[in-house]
């Protein structure tokens, strides 16, 4: 090919300084896959980014809501008519009985500022969220002794004066609206300058149950949460070592045949059933055939239980399978019995993607909405379900549904709301994912 | 434990340990083992040699049932263990592999510590009253199979860390402390330097005074220097089993002849 005088170089073939076709092609595919594949995680990300911002800028206000703060003066001859501070005799006393007294003294207070306003008593007490009087209630009826005195009260705003200032309502708006009135937020504002009104983070948003579609004020999520933390207590407790169990008897012990086949089948097209199924199950067995009460978290439980199941049961299998076959040789070899094998070196070996497979699971059940609505769970519940195991089998609500359920009402300060507890259903998301790595992390350290 | 029986043992060798007759190996369709007969004799060192596929290690899988654990194999004939029928269906396989120990022709230990590794068959045997008894049985492992210098200051390091080699050794001290009756190795020495083959060679000879050992090995000289017994196989067949030195002097089948001198494999 080449001359062969020794000590000189032999001319090459082809010289490698200059690139063939051949290679200038290949790197020109390689260069527009990489051009492709960026393109592709940066419309993922906007994507991810445009969602966010529309969540968070709708629904971060949620966890702010404004306050009245004005001296209350609790007249006896209204709230103890008998005057004997029983709590059960000043039960008769309804929330109709609190709403003027709080009105009057919310007047008094303003006047006593020395704010011109033409607005009348009603008008100006209308700016009090209805909720208040129901809350004073509660707070006399637990401590008859406050009655007769003036205590200072921090009382919420209606619905509209807190839009007003969320920037949600404007005087222009107000014009049009029944239930607001532009001198009512004139007011609004002097007040806010007096310092009477304020708004602040409002922790009741995530702890106190739902409120009616008059009261978006008032609405929190804490039953939703509640409700969601008890179904996702049912599910760990049945999904994991349900799931877990199937899976290790499939994978390690049972035999290979038809039968197996058909049940792997089966589970992988369970995992592809619409969520909808199973709550039409579930609405057919737990409620209608087995007597569970409705809209409990345990129905809700047993049946994201079903749809979580051929999750981590997948899942599971998966990560037995990426066990090397070497590992249950050597323990076999070494006259262990084929369990001591499974549990002491393949489980361990698998845990991290069980696990992993189980928070994904348990994600997705979090984050399901349809079924838990044929069962009932989105019903309105303002009662906390008591603590568990009782709780169970209380009614409660379901963060999903409640984002479901605000998203249906019709004043749209509840659509700040939904936004809210999407926010908080995906902070919850968040944390059980921080959670699913940090195990896998440890885990795996270990070996 | 084994004292009164290694007594026993020292007078009366040449006992049968294990007898294999008209041992058949399927895998599927496969037909690898044919009709093989073989006698292992306690207190030896028995070499199995042939060229790759020929079913060494098919064969070997057989003498703890090992092969119960592939789906596809069905193993026919019969092998008895000290007069016992290791296939009889009142067998625990489980109760045979403590006595009929292997190590594996790829290491494989387990992910756990080197310590944990030794440590794993005495537990579940029950081997070790305490946690010295324990330490005690695993420097001794490490030291026959001249791993503990190299791994007594990092105990508690993961096996999966060693190099191949190490690993080996590793698998090695692992079976062996568990103190079984007959030892299957399944090419130990393939991944090990010259020094480290020579230690093994010595720990094989060594265990010998108290238990069978069989060994495959595609080295003609490893074959000549630790065993007593060869078995030659052929495409799933028993060529020709005998004495070593006969079988490396004076072969009498031609294919054995043609393997030793390097014509097939
Ligand atoms: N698990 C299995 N499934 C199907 N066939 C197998 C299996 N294991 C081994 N075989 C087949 O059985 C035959 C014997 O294999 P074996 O592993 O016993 O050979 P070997 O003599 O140990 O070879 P080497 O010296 O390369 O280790 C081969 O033809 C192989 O393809
Ligand atoms: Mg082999």
């Amino acid at each position: 090919m080449s001359d062969a005088t020794a000590p000189s170089p032999t001319a090459p073939t082809s010289s490698l300084l200059k690139q063939d076709d051949r290679t200038r092609r290949r790197n020109r595919a390689e260069t527009r896959f990489r051009a492709y594949g960026m393109a592709a995680v940066i419309v993922g990300i906007l994507a991810l980014v445009l969602l966010l911002t529309s969540i968070l800028s709708n629904g971060l206000s949620s966890f702010r809501q404004t306050f009245i703060t004005f001296p209350v003066t609790l007249a006896e001859e209204r709230l103890d008519p008998q005057g004997n501070r029983n709590p059960e005799e000043m039960a008769r006393v309804t929330t109709f009985g609190y709403a003027p007294l709080l009105g009057q003294s919310f007047v008094e207070h303003v006047q006593s500022m020395g704010i011109e306003t033409d607005l009348g008593p009603r008008e100006m007490a209308a700016m009090i969220s209805d909720e208040a009087p129901g809350q004073l209630r509660a707070m006399v009826l637990a401590n008859p002794d406050i009655v007769g005195e003036t205590i200072t009260l921090e009382l919420l705003a209606g619905g509209r004066i807190d839009g007003f200032f969320k920037g949600r309502v404007t005087m222009a708006s107000a014009e049009r609206d029944n239930n607001v009135s532009p001198e009512q937020l004139l007011l609004a504002e002097a007040l806010r300058e007096q310092g009477v009104m304020d708004t602040r983070f409002n922790w009741d948003f995530i702890t106190a149950p739902d409120a009616s579609g008059q009261r978006p004020e008032a609405a929190g999520l804490g039953v939703a949460i509640l409700g969601s933390f008890y179904m996702m207590i049912v599910v760990l407790v049945l999904a994991l070592p349900i799931g877990v169990a199937a899976s290790i008897y499939l994978e390690e012990f049972a035999p290979k045949n038809r039968f197996t086949d058909l049940i792997e089948v089966n589970i992988s097209n369970l995992a592809a059933v619409p969520s909808i199924v199973f709550g039409i199950l579930g609405l057919a067995i737990f409620i209608n055939f087995a007597g569970l009460p409705q809209s409990a978290p345990i129905v809700g439980g047993l049946v994201l239980t079903l749809m979580t199941l051929p999750t981590i049961i997948i899942a599971t299998r998966a990560s037995l399978r990426a066990v090397p076959p070497s590992i249950r040789s050597a323990a076999l070899g070494l006259g262990a019995s084929k369990m001591q094998s499974v549990f002491h070196h393949v489980l361990p070996l698998a845990a991290p993607g069980i696990l992993t497979g189980t928070i994904i699971g348990l994600a997705q059940a979090l984050g399901e909405t349809a079924p838990l609505l044929l069962i009932g769970m989105v019903a309105f519940v303002r009662e906390y379900p008591s603590a568990p195991p009782d709780g169970f089998f209380d009614p409660a609500s379901a963060l999903p549904v409640q984002v479901y359920n605000w998203t249906q009402r019709s004043d749209p300060a509840f659509v700040e709301r939904a936004s809210g507890a999407i926010i908080v259903l995906l902070v919850f998301l968040i944390f059980m994912n921080a959670v699913a790595i940090l195990l896998r992390r440890r885990f795996e350290r270990r070996w | 434990m084994n004292d009164m029986r290694a007594v026993e043992r020292d007078v009366d060798t040449n006992d049968l340990k294990i007898t294999a007759r008209g041992v058949d190996v399927f895998y599927g369709d496969t037909h690898a083992i044919k009709d093989v007969d073989v006698d292992i004799v306690d207190n030896t060192v028995t070499a199995f040699i042939g060229p790759s596929g020929c079913g060494k290690s098919t064969f070997l899988r057989c003498l703890n049932r090992m092969n119960d654990t592939i789906d596809v194999a069905r193993v026919e004939g019969s092998i008895m263990l000290d007069g016992e029928d290791i296939y009889d269906p009142k067998v625990d396989p489980v109760q045979l592999r403590a006595k009929v120990g292997m190590v594996f022709q790829k290491p494989n230990p387990f992910p756990k510590s080197i310590y944990d590794n030794v440590a794993y068959g005495p537990r579940i045997h029950g081997l070790a009253k305490d946690k010295a008894a324990l330490d005690e049985i695993v420097e001794k492992s490490l030291r026959r199979a001249a791993l503990w210098d190299e791994a007594k200051d990092r105990l508690d390091q993961p096996g999966t860390g060693l190099s191949g080699g190490q690993q080996q050794r590793l698998c090695i001290a692992r079976a062996v402390a568990t103190n079984p009756e007959v030892l299957l190795m399944d090419e130990p020495c393939s991944a090990l330097d010259p020094i480290a083959t020579a230690q093994i060679e010595e720990l094989i000879d060594e265990l010998r005074s108290r238990y069978s050992v069989v060994i495959v090995t595609h080295s003609m000289q490893q074959a000549a220097r630790v065993s007593q017994k060869t078995a030659f196989f052929h495409l799933g067949e028993l060529v020709e089993f005998g004495e070593t030195g006969h079988i490396f002097t004076n072969p009498s089948d031609p294919r054995t002849e043609s393997y030793i001198t390097g014509r097939i494999g």
